[in-house]
């Protein structure tokens, strides 16, 4: 089985961080600014674990483990921001929540 | 050529169903796209070797965030947000702002690969098996680590909690 170039899981981690990008950028509900937040880190692990693979060397998996673990708490914290946010403002859309701006 | 057509279809996958994600109305429907994703995100972690982040990956994104997005999508209102305008005024600046990104990362992946010799994967995976690989790296090399994220986690956990909570006194 010929391996596959890791320019290709590149191009994939590229791809896949361009499209969480542009749903932050873009999209009003704040769960899936959260949900492209997600995005964004599964496509730093293809990169990490495609050049552990390169290098046959298990360091690049440990550091997507740890990724995993932020990705949790980032997911548990974000989400109970969230409802704390909609008991008090009734609304989820990043751009109602505008008490800072001037 | 197995390998690379695999890797092609899950690749067709993952960028498809992420696209799905932040375009659908309905926060249930983008859920549902990204666990799509994960899933091919898995199979693209077994493509290379990784059978326990693989595992990781489906138990834990799948089965453990997901279930907790639908949670709290079930809290608040689904019907009146998926009524509302998707997306937000600034759209066409950001997604100027995203192109002009994407070239210059595709233009630091072209230059990357014609400096760094990359294309060729040098070694075979190592002959251990991968699971015991990563626990040994990660519990002699990076206990400090280790520590700091189980109290990362202890932190978020009690966060969790206080920021859920119904008033704080």
């Amino acid at each position: 089985m010929t391996p596959v170039p890791v320019e290709y899981f590149l191009l994939l981690g590229t791809g896949l961080f361009t499209i969480g990008v542009v749903g932050v950028l873009t999209r009003r509900n704040i769960i899936i600014i959260l949900m492209s937040i997600e995005l964004i880190l599964n496509a730093v692990n293809i990169n990490l674990v495609a050049f552990s693979h390169l290098y046959g060397n298990v360091n690049g998996q440990v550091f997507a483990l740890f990724v995993i673990t932020d990705a949790v708490a980032e997911a548990a914290v974000g989400l109970g921001l969230i409802i704390a946010l909609f008991r008090n403002k009734e609304t989820v859309n990043a751009d109602e929540i505008d008490l800072l701006k001037w | 050529m197995l390998a690379q057509s695999v890797f092609l279809i899950l690749a067709v996958v993952a960028l498809s169903s992420g696209v799905m994600v932040i375009t659908r109305r309905n926060p249930v429907h983008s859920v549902i796209w990204l666990i799509v994703t994960l899933f091919s995100v898995g199979g693209i972690f077994l493509l290379q070797y990784a059978q326990f982040l693989f595992a990781v990956q489906i138990i834990l994104y799948v089965g453990g965030i997901m279930v907790l997005y639908l949670f709290v999508i079930m809290l608040i209102r689904v019907e009146t947000v998926a009524k509302q305008a998707p997306y937000s005024r600034q759209w066409a600046i950001g997604l100027g702002a995203v192109l002009v990104l994407a070239c210059e990362l595709m233009y630091g992946v072209y230059k990357g690969v014609e400096s760094f010799h990359l294309g060729t994967p040098s070694r075979p995976p190592v002959d251990m098996n991968n699971t015991e690989a990563v626990a040994g790296v990660l519990y002699n090399n990076y206990m400090l680590p280790v520590e700091i994220a189980s109290l990362l986690l202890l932190v978020a956990m009690v966060g969790a909690v206080l920021m859920a909570k119904k008033r704080f006194e």
